[in-house]
């Protein structure tokens, strides 16, 4: 991997980040006259001109955004009216929540979807196969809230073991992780399957196997390394769904997270809030993006020399 | 141990697939009926309200009445009829999304394509930069920045996927643009207008009705998340996704009120999946 490549790669993530703040201050300006959206539009003028004044809304529009990447970059990202504290403060204290959340829910995704993907890629046409693939489109086209509204239904009210709502035990995790563990799964599971039957397919597990490796040799040796590349494009996607689902997730099962924060800001129209959430996600997931363009050219070489254009 | 050349594979597929896809056909042409005729034979007006008669179980249940065939909801409204027009709100809405969706992308796809250079560029860092942020976030940061309002929200699910068929579409249109038949048509003096609308865009038409088999469901998806969370279609209309999330009060008393729609919605959305799935196959074989 070249130094080139780094370098590219490591510009166009921060040209994305200055886009993102860029996109969200053309869209706060956008949205209307800050000093009408917090004194109200029949406010007497004089207060409305002291309040521009205050925060510098009478400035010219490039200072303004000066002063708005000035303020992002000290950490100062604007006062949270309906939490009556600074936005960033509210935002800090979910995340351990979430990341909980995700970090859970990606490791049992993990641990069920590449073995279930790599069993039907090696048992092709079984019907544990097709069972795999049909479970998988189910589980893929099936909407996060709605298994959470059939799993709230059996396992809280028909069976009552689980509660309902909230968090703190690891009964309260096991809903949301479910919810959230079935559709990524079967991501995982048919995107492995795939990488699998294309890498079987491979010349070189022909060659394996002429020089007398045992089947499953060739397979842990030769082709669960080369099949392990592209999955690592899929991680990108996977980080993707897992924030979006946990929107969804943690305010049907009121987990005290990102997401249900998010939805609650956006209902109230806490503009603070939601602008640091949407940059936050929104840098996370760039910085994932550029995590997976360096690994994925430190593992093939082809990508990471430039050579034949990006 | 697995043999690499299975010669059975394509008979026993030709036996298997079609039931599945037989049953959503019938599923999809159902809720399409449903959509279309509705008015004509609902029972009751979505939105008529009768205090009297509350939370009534559907009519297979023990206090049931075939008065409400699927009950009534905490206002006493008939959830037959409000599903019934869920239903129209929520295809129509997936419908109109995604064939916004597919002519915004399209063309940009093919101005992407015909200009390269600079505009190409443009194009394709604008692809990155949706790719990589998850709609659901920007569409619930549009909708606290501009509030929400019908138009808002169908434009919204409209933006959603454009990049995909952009993506496609300029791949596709790259590589067209230099086979002989398009050479040919251009020495020939077409319009640029007439070498894409007539020559290169019917031949790369099948990848983008995959895509837009694909597309759709997940607008509905889409659609019917933000609408559980409050933020999509607003009351007094109804959607799927509405239904869902003022049924989940009642999950202890009146299970059927969050059951029943989220049923609809997830065989629709199994259906079109499935239906897509094969459709990619038959159509594209390439991309498996």
């Amino acid at each position: 991997m070249n130094m080139l490549y780094i370098l590219k790669k490591f510009s166009r993530a921060l040209l994305t980040v200055l886009l993102i703040v860029t996109t969200v201050f053309v869209v706060l300006r956008l949205s209307g006259d800050p000093a009408i959206y917090v004194l109200g539009l029949d406010a007497d003028p004089r207060a409305l001109d002291a309040f521009r004044q205050q925060w510098g809304l009478n400035l010219p529009i490039w200072q303004q955004y000066l002063q708005f990447l000035g303020n992002c970059l000290q950490g100062d990202f604007g006062y949270s009216y309906f939490e009556e504290r600074d936005a960033i403060t509210a935002v800090l204290e979910r995340l351990p929540k979430t990341l909980q959340l995700m970090g859970i829910t990606g490791l049992c995704t993990l641990l069920i979807g590449i073995p279930a993907g790599i069993y039907a890629a090696l048992h092709r046409n079984s019907w544990i196969d097709r069972l795999t693939m049909l479970v998988s489109v189910a589980g893929f086209s099936l909407p996060n809230f709605v298994l959470g509204i059939f799993l709230i239904l059996l396992f809280s009210v028909t069976w009552q073991l689980l509660p309902t709502s909230g968090s703190g035990s690891w009964q309260h995790l096991v809903m949301p992780v479910l919810t959230m563990t079935v559709a990524e799964a079967a991501v995982f599971a048919r995107f492995t399957r795939s990488a699998m039957l294309e890498v079987l397919h491979q010349p070189y597990m022909r060659t394996a196997r002429a020089k007398g490796l045992r089947w499953h040799q060739a397979v842990c040796r030769h082709a669960l390394p080369n099949a392990a590349i592209p999955l690592i494009t899929v991680v990108g996607f996977f980080v993707g769904t897992l924030v979006a689902g946990g929107v969804v997730t943690e305010t049907l099962f009121a987990w005290p997270g990102l997401g249900r924060l998010l939805v609650s800001s956006v209902a109230n129209r806490d503009l603070a809030v939601v602008q640091i959430i949407v940059m936050l996600i929104a840098c996370s997931m760039v910085l994932t993006n550029l995590v997976i363009d360096l690994l994925y050219g430190w593992l093939d070489p082809r990508v990471g020399s430039l050579r034949t254009g990006d | 141990m697995t043999t690499l050349t299975d010669t059975n594979v394509y008979p026993r597929r030709r036996f298997r697939l079609p039931l599945l896809i037989w049953l959503s056909v019938a599923w999809l042409a159902l809720m399409v009926l449903v959509a279309v005729t509705g008015d004509l034979w609902l029972p009751y007006d979505y939105q008529s309200i009768d205090l009297r008669a509350r939370l009534e179980p559907p009519v297979w249940l023990a206090d049931g009445s075939w008065s409400h065939l699927l009950g009534t909801d905490h206002l006493g409204r008939d959830v037959l009829s409000r599903l019934v027009i869920s239903v129209q709100v929520s295809l129509l809405v997936a419908l109109i999304g995604t064939l916004i969706g597919a002519l915004f992308g399209t063309l940009v796809g093919l101005f992407a394509a015909h200009f390269r250079g600079w505009v190409d560029d443009l194009v394709m860092i604008a692809i990155d930069y949706q790719a990589s942020i998850p709609f659901m976030i920007l569409a619930l940061a549009v909708v606290a920045f501009f509030s929400n309002s019908l138009m808002l929200f169908i434009l919204l699910m409209g933006i959603f996927g454009w990049e995909r068929y952009a993506r496609i579409t300029r791949g596709l249109a790259l590589s067209s643009i230099q086979h002989g038949y398009a050479v040919a048509v251009r020495t020939l003096g077409a319009s640029p207008w007439r070498i894409y609308g007539r020559h290169i865009l019917p031949n790369i038409a099948n990848a983008l009705i995959v895509n837009m088999t694909l597309n759709f469901p997940q607008t509905i998806m889409l659609e019917t998340s933000l609408s559980f969370l409050g933020l999509g279609i607003q009351p007094p209309m109804t959607s799927l996704g509405n239904m869902v999330g003022f049924g989940r009060d009642y999950l202890l008393t009146a299970w059927w009120l969050a059951t029943l729609p989220a049923l609809v919605i997830f065989l629709t959305t199994l259906a079109f999946a499935l239906l897509g799935d094969w459709v990619r196959d038959k159509l594209d074989p390439t991309s498996r």
